[in-house]
């Protein structure tokens, strides 16, 4: 089937939780409303729907807006060839979401990254460590509020860091659109 | 658990060591630290082994010792800046991680199917060149770790002819940054087709020498048949992609099953293994060499324009707001020049919208997730990198083979961490 | 004409005698093969690799044993991104190598961070480890590696060696108190 009716099926399913799904570029993308759930809609999607391939987890931080991180699962059916995209939002003070471990093994080293580069943690994973940064080291890299060039840390016996020489920070236009002086390349603040 | 015995040896060594026997029943196991700095470990890849003797019984793979922040610095950079940090990724075969990119970034502003037909050619034969240097590398570096020197000096004398190919289409052997936003960085020099025939002819001849002293050599079957066996349902569940999904019976193949360039209106066969062993995924390679062969020998004759562009087509998508102008125009008429300036200041104006792309490089699917809120940066790019989801299986995949087993079930998974780590 | 000393020696076979310091003749040794030891890190170590195989042959430098041990090689090649969670690595296999050793930083991310400037990236790997050589480019061409393995050669002709030795000093009272 194709992932438009697939993803048909999960709204016709989990109801109000999965708003009507999308489509751009080709791709069909499913927004679940509840982060809670994910594990049962992810279930669902393999079991009864036949997305039996996880490509890919990744997560968007969404800064300034509340709630601030967003997990985006990619779903691939391997008879069907057919792929689908499942987002979800977390808020900053839960952090927190089921993991799907379960259900496909891959996501084990997929949520070890996201938790070590966002800091989103999975509930009911066995083995929630940092796997590209080095146990202790205090913060988050991917987050917007984390600058380039890094912040020092010492962790003794493991690692140092310090801070990259950037002079002045990375020069770098506004990722939307806006009027063309707004856009210019400088250095901007997370904040922006 | 200690039994008393009489033990009748007058020499004091013996006799300790008998004690020692009797009592190692149960055996104490051993923790080894295959380091991150280690000959066979293709690369920064640090696996701490618990052993009971020589026997594995757990495996866990630390990485993260490549790990140099590309996806936080593709938020800080245009995406064609971002080009050359492609090449990192999969240093092997760096002209499959561009072609890869530019597809990506070409999805998402809705043209990687109207890219020109040479464009395509020229990408599908960068492409398929890539994969056979990057297997070639891969099955060099395992034969080595293995014992077979000879191989890892033939396969880098024919990776040497790739980069003499590489490096007269882009300048640079290694890192080619070719491929831009909507097109090539430059056309392909007019005896190229005629270098990549004859590159053609020789490799066939270099890929049957290995072929004779790997495929049927005794010892390389012994050492490699039946081990490390992934079935299907463990490789569809572990995410695995590319020949080792292919070794273990699936038939998913990105070229094939999501074609996109000209894929299409080429002949190949794709190569699926039978029962997942280290074995089988050596094979799927040795054939995926001989199939990109196949590939590379159809594009040079269907190329469109022919091998030297007589009918001067074009290798870009002949937009201003997409690629650069011709110089001639920038510098004299006004409108190209104000191309010119935004697209070098700000970048391509990609519109708002996520897309997922993934390219079916030799390591396996790499996929860029990019999630664009407008404007010439990415608000996030997600690297999947398919070594970093190949690695996942070994903590499963190694208890229970032997020490010696080590290198040779990592050469046939065949990942790099360049792009494990990004 | 024939000396009858016990200590001269014979003149006809002058021409095979060398008369030489033992500077020279120590530094000419150890240059002559400097063992490398590969910090292949990543992108740079395939063309270390490539130097070492047959079109650019690193073994007419008397460098092919390419000594995956420290403790058997003289010279450290550190090729590619030095992060900081291998900087640790780096540091110990370093630490474990035998005097004389030497260390070239080979391509732009060994001897400055290159092009990545993050918060992972140690910036220069000379920042833990003393470089002799250091090698740009990103990947250096092969040629460029064996011309810093020749320069590393002049380096170590010149360096003094005799004058360094304990028991040198010993003999001839320099090593005062």
């Amino acid at each position: 089937m194709t992932a438009l009716e697939s993803a048909n099926k999960i709204k016709a399913k989990f109801g109000a939780l999965v708003a009507e799904p999308t489509e751009f570029r080709g791709e069909i993308s499913l927004k679940i409303s509840d982060a809670e759930q994910i594990f049962e809609v992810c279930n669902f999607a393999k079991r009864q729907l036949g997305f039996d391939y996880l490509v890919d987890i990744s997560s968007v931080d969404n800064y300034g807006e509340d709630p601030r991180w967003t997990v985006v699962y990619h779903l691939r059916g391997m008879a069907s060839g057919e792929e689908l995209r499942l987002k979800t939002d977390v808020s900053e003070e839960k952090s927190e979401l089921p993991s799907v471990l379960p259900v496909w093994r891959t996501a084990n080293w997929h949520e070890r990254e996201i938790y070590d580069m966002m800091g989103i943690r999975f509930a009911g994973h066995p083995d929630l460590r940092r796997i590209l940064m080095w146990e202790g080291y205090p913060y988050f890299p991917l987050r917007k509020d984390f600058p380039l060039a890094g912040k020092s840390s010492d962790v003794p016996g493991v690692a140092f860091t310090n801070p990259a020489p950037l002079e002045g920070g990375p020069f770098v236009t506004l990722p939307s659109s806006g009027d063309a002086i707004s856009r210019e390349p400088r250095v901007r603040t997370p904040e922006e | 658990m200690a039994t008393v015995q009489d033990i009748e040896i007058p020499d004091s060594a013996a006799r300790a060591a008998a004690i020692e026997e009797a009592q190692d029943i149960q055996g104490e196991k051993m923790v080894l630290n295959m380091g991150p700095s280690h000959p066979a470990t293709h690369g920064v890849l640090r696996i701490v082994l618990e052993l009971d003797g020589e026997v594995i019984t757990k495996a866990d793979p630390d990485v993260g010792y490549l790990h140099r922040g590309d996806e936080k610095i593709a938020e800080n950079m245009t995406y064609t800046q971002f080009i050359p940090y492609t090449d990192r990724l999969d240093y092997l075969a760096p002209l499959a991680n561009n072609v890869a990119y530019a597809l990506a970034v070409e999805k998402l502003l809705g043209i990687h199917d109207k890219l020109p037909p040479r464009c395509q050619y020229i990408r599908v034969m960068c492409a398929e060149l890539a994969r056979i240097s990057a297997h070639l590398l891969g099955l060099g570096a395992f034969a080595m770790d293995t014992g077979a020197v000879t191989v890892f000096l033939l396969t880098f004398t024919e990776r040497e002819k790739i980069y003499n190919l590489a490096e007269a289409v882009s300048g640079a052997r290694l890192t080619t940054s070719y491929t831009r936003i909507g097109g090539l960085m430059r056309d392909v020099p007019p005896t190229w087709c005629d270098q990549v025939r004859q590159f053609l002819k020789e490799f066939a001849v270099a890929l049957d020498e290995a072929n004779t002293l790997l495929t049927r050599n005794r010892i390389w079957v012994d050492r490699l048949r039946d081990l490390a066996v992934v079935s299907k349902e463990m490789a569809i569940d572990y995410g695995l992609s590319g020949p080792n999904l292919r070794g273990s019976g699936v038939e998913f193949d990105l070229r094939k099953n999501q074609p996109y360039l000209c894929y299409k209106d080429l002949d190949f066969d794709i190569a699926v293994g039978l029962t997942g062993d280290c074995y089988d995924r050596y094979l799927v390679r040795m054939e995926e060499m001989k199939q990109s062969m196949r590939i590379l020998e159809q594009c040079c004759n269907k190329i469109p324009g022919g091998a030297e562009n007589k009918s001067k087509e074009p290798v870009c998508i002949q937009d201003g707001k997409i690629t650069l102008p011709s110089k001639q125009k920038v510098l004299s008429s006004m409108e190209e020049l104000i191309h010119q300036f935004m697209l070098v200041t700000e970048g391509v104006n990609c519109p708002p919208g996520e897309i997922y792309f993934g390219h079916e490089n030799p390591k396996g699917e790499l996929g860029f997730y990019i999630n664009s809120k407008g404007g010439g940066t990415p608000n996030r790019l997600k690297i999947r990198a398919p070594s970093f989801v190949n690695l996942s299986i070994l903590g499963e995949l190694l208890p229970g083979c032997m020490i010696s087993d080590v290198p040779v079930v990592l050469g046939s998974l065949d990942f790099v961490m360049g792009e494990s780590d990004r | 004409m024939q000396t009858q000393s016990e200590y001269g020696y014979n003149s006809k076979i002058e021409g095979d005698v060398v008369v030489t310091t033992v500077d020279a003749a120590l530094n000419w040794f150890r240059a002559n093969s400097v063992w490398p030891m590969p910090m292949g890190l990543a992108c740079c170590a395939i063309e270390l690799m490539a130097v070492g195989a047959s079109r650019f042959d690193i073994s007419r430098f008397g460098s092919e044993v390419m000594r995956f041990s420290p403790r058997q090689a003289d010279c450290m090649i550190v090729a590619g991104t030095v992060t900081y969670k291998m900087a640790g690595a780096v540091r110990r296999i370093w630490d474990q190598m035998p005097e004389p050793r030497w260390c070239i930083a080979m391509g732009a991310c060994a001897s400055t961070g290159g092009m990545y400037r993050s918060y992972a990236v140690l910036q220069g790997v000379d920042k833990i480890v003393p470089v002799d050589v250091y090698i740009g480019g990103c990947p250096p061409r092969p040629e460029a590696v064996l011309d810093a393995l020749m320069k590393l050669q002049k380096k170590i002709s010149t360096q003094p060696v005799l004058e360094n030795i304990n028991a040198y000093k010993i003999l001839t009272g320099a090593a005062k108190n």
